[in-house]
């Protein structure tokens, strides 16, 4: 299982906080192995998620460091999706 | 030392910390303290901002904030360093982001409190929502900013 969190205008653009996923179960993600591809996959969720996702603005982290798209996933791994930050 | 928090901090009472050992002893082997405090202001972005509401990736904004102490200190000399930011709903002129360094020399206490503050504003997982005079909005992540980190990739 991967937890996946999305955060700020994402999280309210998506109405969704957090996601679980099962990568060796789940139908549609058994052939995502990289982060660039699970964003991909979860862009195919309906127009909302392609238009949030697909920016190239996003930000992706897997376990709370900050990664590039060729990550690859595995199991236990916690995958967040944010805009670029604003805080200070 | 690092604290991600709701509650407000003394500025009086961080400075006397820094001037302290562990032990409670005077640091005497410091010689320059450079403090930086962040306030909400009233205006943003071409509009009038009433407050605001901070939100962060609990976890991930504390180890965001160490790496970038860890990179100051290991480019300079320094003492202690403090770095408090506050999360949850503020109001006009609350106190956001607290940063503290001491060092033998004013020159590396300088640099570092603008190193980590330039990082912070890049790096650390903080999101800022306004409330202005034409409704809320998540403010936009500016250039500015990216550029006053980039200048350290030279230095």
């Amino acid at each position: 299982m991967i937890k996946v969190l999305f955060f700020a205008q994402l999280r309210e653009q998506l109405n969704c906080a957090e996601l679980t996923i099962n990568l060796a179960e789940d139908t549609r993600f058994t052939a995502v192995s990289t982060l660039e591809q699970l964003r991909t996959e979860l862009a195919l969720t309906d127009d909302n998620w392609q238009s949030c996702l697909q920016t190239g603005k996003l930000l992706m982290a897997v376990n709370q460091t900050i990664v590039d798209g060729n990550q690859v996933l595995k199991d236990g791994d916690e995958v967040a999706f944010f805009p670029p930050v604003t805080g200070g | 030392m690092i604290s991600v928090q709701t509650q407000d901090f003394d500025m009086a009472a961080e400075y006397q910390a820094l001037l302290a050992n562990t032990d409670g002893t005077s640091n005497s082997s410091d010689g320059a303290v450079v403090t930086f405090v962040g306030l909400v202001r009233d205006y943003n972005q071409g509009n009038h901002v009433e407050g605001l509401t901070l939100e962060h990736y609990p976890g991930m904004t504390e180890k965001a904030l160490e790496d970038i102490v860890v990179a100051a200190q290991s480019k300079w000399p320094l003492g202690k360093v403090r770095v408090i930011h506050r999360i949850g709903k503020l109001a006009l002129s609350d106190q956001i982001v607290f940063v503290g360094v001491t060092s033998k020399h004013r020159e590396a206490a300088f640099e570092a409190t603008q190193f980590i503050m330039d990082f912070l504003k890049n790096k650390a997982p903080f999101w800022k929502k306004e409330v202005t005079n034409i409704g809320e909005r998540w403010v936009e992540a500016e250039d500015k900013d990216v550029k006053a980190q980039q200048r350290w990739d030279k230095a």
